[in-house]
């Protein structure tokens, strides 16, 4: 295959994945949908059952045999749904790779798909798939699903309308082996970064939604989403966990590879580019939003509006400023 | 981070201290230190400073600094002149050198340091500490686990033991047919965080020294150009504060060419491949003469002076001559690149004029191309076909006013654009034949300026090359903080301190076992660890019977 074909096939592979996510994140509002008919506690009640290795689903809920039959019935409809979504999901990130690496392979002499804002976000976002899928169950991420579904088709057709590049040949700059060392450390922290900034908008609004909730034994009512999404202490502890393996990353990409890459290039270690003064930024607030949660007052809200911020410094750093700055920035390349 | 108050002995102290230094009123002097010195060590301060060094980085990433770009911070000066005294005052163009920055940052230091020495302290009287002894009621705690055995408690505990293995064990008992076992691990993770800390400090003293005793410059050298390694022949120069300029190395070289290709493929048009200058150098006045080839990543280290290629462009060759033909100047002129195509403006001043001193002020297109929107521009960055445009202004360049101008600008406050015909003079040069225009008129090498103000000749296009000269005696110290700051990270980040306790009693003709666990640190969980224990015991008490 030539270079120009491959860069075909990244572009196809882009829309192709797009449409899988689209394809998952009907399944999860499909899921949700099933799931306003299912009580809370089937869940436990499922998962007791599955524990126990007895079948007896759905004993939880008090009510006549046709509610327990039409409840068993949305219980399996979700599980469907979900199970589709995560298929489609998984499909996405195959064609999504593919993407990545022909994208690669297009340039003409090949290298890292890492050269601009378009390749950067693709890459990125690539990393928020995996790192859903490879959490999914350890943290049974099931309430993320539309998140992290909605969010990679937004951004894909973001990336695809507003940034696309075609293939460039790397500047000189760039052709050094602290490029893909800097540069993927950074894309795995922004990737990581991000699903920790979704847990952390989900424990803002569930938290808002707790405190304006009037009395919490009202009659039964139909069981939305945000019922599903785990309470504050364990959104809060999966948004550390991300943040805390994301931090070291992000530390090692900006602190030591850049200035490394930096010195050979340019002869300073750090310079307060503006690229390099909002790196240092994203990183003093990440700093911040650790200690606040070991701070009293600061933890729970505090610290998640932090690590919220941390998220916006990070994305502006490398959208915004090569629209703001242009030229001021000797990274204006990327 | 575990909700009890136990869990940060540091910060319970500061909050008790803060209470109570709060209810003693008025605060004798001496209190009043201690409540200031214990508010600036807080956590809360550390945030809040934190904060406020990541909004006081924004400023220099918006507006020109001068030890950055010296160019666009003059230029943004030119353009705001209400705005510029005020953002002198607030230090707006140097903000990563200005008081208030700085302020922030050793404010924080000293938080810091506020913040290491009583938890070094309390870390290194709890490293030697013993796990707790087993709380009476593990039932209490918020993992917890019970299961009956028919086997002895001492064989419970045995096997408890010896699956605790990576963690510090205290056993008690069995006395009566009751014992415990209290285990606890993951002392490094505060190891892990002071050192850390520490290293942020050691980050910022190998800046603050590198940036006191080193130096930082920038060159431009026409190639054939010499140049030697003393501050005067430096366009651009950042020295330390105590860096002496008497320290410069004494080497010197000569750029001997410049080597560039330009993609012409239709994807990478125009884009700069693999540049590098060949400099021919001497260590010191009297050494040998060695050769060596810089590029983009490769930099030339002379005893630990370091040389970096980090840009390109034209110096047209020109020469001015008077009506007699008499030379008032001759050579190379660089000329800025403008845009990626190397469209070029530049200024050529000729302060040995007769009878007028000459300036001349244009751009440079290495590839001319033409349309009726843009007019000349360049459409191609390598000299294919070279032009030279310019405006001339004849009358005082002003030079011996004593106040020092750049070589890149030209002051016309006291010059006056030569004319012809009533209309301003441009003159348009080629080298060598000249270009013929499309309307068969002819660009030539040598242009006769009006009013017997001389002539001026294009001979040809040389090249120059942007260097930047440093030398850092401390980056390698923050260097290896920042890697050290990294490890600490790591441990700080993924050790888990926890503690673990299991008791066995004999009960009715049974055992029965509990264990516990307490996790103390951030976002742990620690169920699966007492679970796998719990369930492990278990099993062996069963299969030992069997
Ligand atoms: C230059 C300033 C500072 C930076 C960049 C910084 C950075 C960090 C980081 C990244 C962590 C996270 C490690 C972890 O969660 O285990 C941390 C933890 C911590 N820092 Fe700092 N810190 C700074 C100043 C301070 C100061 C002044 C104090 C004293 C009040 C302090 C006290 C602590 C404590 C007690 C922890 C442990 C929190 C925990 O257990 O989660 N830090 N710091």
């Amino acid at each position: 295959m030539s270079h120009a074909q491959f860069e075909v096939l990244s572009n196809q592979a882009v829309a192709i994945c797009g449409a899988f996510y689209f394809i998952a994140l009907l399944a999860h509002l499909a899921e949700w949908a099933a799931g306003r008919n299912v009580p809370l506690d089937a869940d436990a009640a499922a998962d007791a059952a599955a524990v126990s290795g007895t079948a007896s689903a759905g004993t939880a809920s008090a009510g006549s045999a046709d509610t327990l039959v039409a409840v068993q019935e949305s219980t399996e409809k979700m599980e469907r749904f979900a199970r589709w979504g995560l298929v489609a999901t998984g499909v996405a990130a195959g064609v999504h790779l593919v993407a990545v690496v022909a994208r690669g392979l297009a340039a003409d002499p090949i290298r890292v798909p890492w050269g601009n804002m378009y390749e950067f976000t693709l890459t990125a976002s690539l990393v928020v798939t995996i790192g859903y899928l490879a959490l999914y169950r350890r943290f049974k991420l099931a309430w993320l699903s539309p998140v992290v579904t909605g969010f990679l088709l937004v951004v894909l057709m973001l990336d695809a309308l507003l940034l696309y590049d075609p293939v460039f040949k790397l500047r000189d700059a760039l052709q050094s082996p602290w490029l893909v060392i800097h540069v993927i450390a950074a894309i795995i922290a922004t990737g990581a970064f991000t699903l920790g900034g979704m847990a952390s908008v989900l424990y803002l609004i569930k938290e808002r939604w707790l405190r304006n909730q009037g009395d919490p034994d009202r009659t039964p009512r139909r069981v939305g989403y945000l019922d599903r999404v785990p309470g504050l202490v364990q959104l809060d502890r999966f948004s550390y966990r991300v943040h805390a393996f994301a931090f070291p990353i992000w530390t090692f990409a900006a602190l030591i590879a850049g200035p490394i890459w930096a010195e050979a290039a340019w002869g300073r270690y750090w310079g307060w580019d503006p690229k390099e003064v909002w790196a240092f930024i994203t990183w003093v607030v990440y700093a911040a939003y650790l200690h606040a949660r070991a701070t009293a007052g600061w933890k729970g809200r505090a610290a998640a509006i932090i690590a919220i911020i941390g998220l916006l410094t990070l994305w502006f750093n490398f959208v915004g400023i090569n629209f703001f700055f242009g030229s001021g920035s000797q990274h204006s390349y990327a | 981070m575990s909700e009890s108050p136990d869990e940060r002995p540091d910060d319970a102290q500061y909050e008790n201290a803060r209470d109570r230094a709060a209810t003693v009123a008025p605060l004798a002097p001496r209190e009043f230190l201690r409540w200031t010195w214990r508010q600036l060590t807080s956590m809360r301060t550390a945030l809040i400073l934190l904060f406020l060094l990541a909004l006081g980085a924004v400023p220099g990433s918006v507006v020109p600094q001068n030890a950055v770009d010296s160019l666009a911070a003059a230029r943004w000066r030119d353009q705001h002149p209400s705005l510029t005294p005020i953002y002198e005052k607030l230090g707006m163009f140097n903000v990563y050198s200005s008081p208030w920055f700085s302020a922030i940052y050793i404010l924080l230091m000293v938080s810091l340091v506020g913040c290491i020495l009583p938890r070094t302290r309390v870390y290194l009287r709890a490293m030697r500490a013993r796990p707790p002894k087993a709380p009476r009621n593990l039932a209490r705690l918020p993992e917890h686990r019970t299961f009956t055995t028919d086997q002895e408690p001492d064989e419970v505990l045995r096997h408890a033991r010896a699956a605790l293995r990576g963690y510090r064990v205290d056993l008690a008992g069995p006395v009566d047919g009751t014992g415990s076992i209290a285990a606890e691990r993951g002392y490094l993770r505060e190891a892990g965080n002071l050192l850390f800390h520490v290293s942020v400090l050691v980050v910022l003293v190998g800046f603050a020294v590198g940036s006191l005793l080193g130096y930082k410059g920038g060159v431009l050298v026409v190639t054939g150009g010499q140049f030697a390694n003393v501050s005067s022949q430096y366009d651009e120069f950042t020295p330390g504060s105590l860096f002496s300029v008497g320290s410069l190395e004494p080497f010197s070289f000569k750029v001997t060419d410049f080597d560039v290709t330009f993609d012409t493929g239709k994807r990478n048009f125009g884009l700069a491949t693999d540049f590098s200058a060949g400099l021919s150098y001497k260590s010191s006045p009297n050494g040998e003469v060695k050769t060596a080839r810089i590029s983009v990543n490769h930099p030339l280290s002379i005893d630990g002076t370091k040389v970096f290629l980090i840009g390109h462009g034209y110096a047209p060759d020109i020469t001015v001559r008077d009506t007699e033909g008499n030379v008032e100047y001759s050579g190379p002129v660089i000329f800025l690149p403008e845009d990626t195509m190397f469209r070029s403006s530049g200024v050529i001043k000729v302060p040995d004029a007769s009878p007028k001193q000459l300036g001349f002020r244009g751009e440079f297109y290495p590839t001319t191309g033409f349309s009726m929107e843009t007019g000349p521009t360049s459409v191609f960055p390598d000299a294919k076909l070279p032009l030279l445009s310019m405006q001339v202004y004849a009358g005082d360049l002003g030079l011996d006013d004593g106040i020092p101008q750049s070589v890149y600008a030209l002051n016309t406050d006291n010059m006056k654009p030569v004319q012809k015909d009533g209309k301003d003079f441009r003159v348009d040069l080629a080298p060598g034949k000249g270009i013929i225009k499309s309307d068969g008129s002819l660009i030539p090498s040598t242009v006769t300026l009006p009013d017997g103000l001389g002539t001026i000749t294009f001979n040809g296009v040389s090249r120059f090359v942007k260097l930047q000269i440093s030398k850092n005696p401390a980056d390698g110290v923050a260097l290896a903080g920042v890697v050290l700051a990294l490890l600490g990270l790591l441990g700080s980040l993924f050790i888990k301190p926890r503690r673990i306790w299991v008791s066995a009693r004999r009960e009715g003709g049974r055992t029965v076992v509990e264990v516990a666990g307490l996790d103390r640190s951030a976002g742990g969980d620690l169920s699966g660890v007492v679970d796998d224990l719990a369930g492990k015991l278990e099993n062996r008490m069963s299969e030992d019977k069997a």
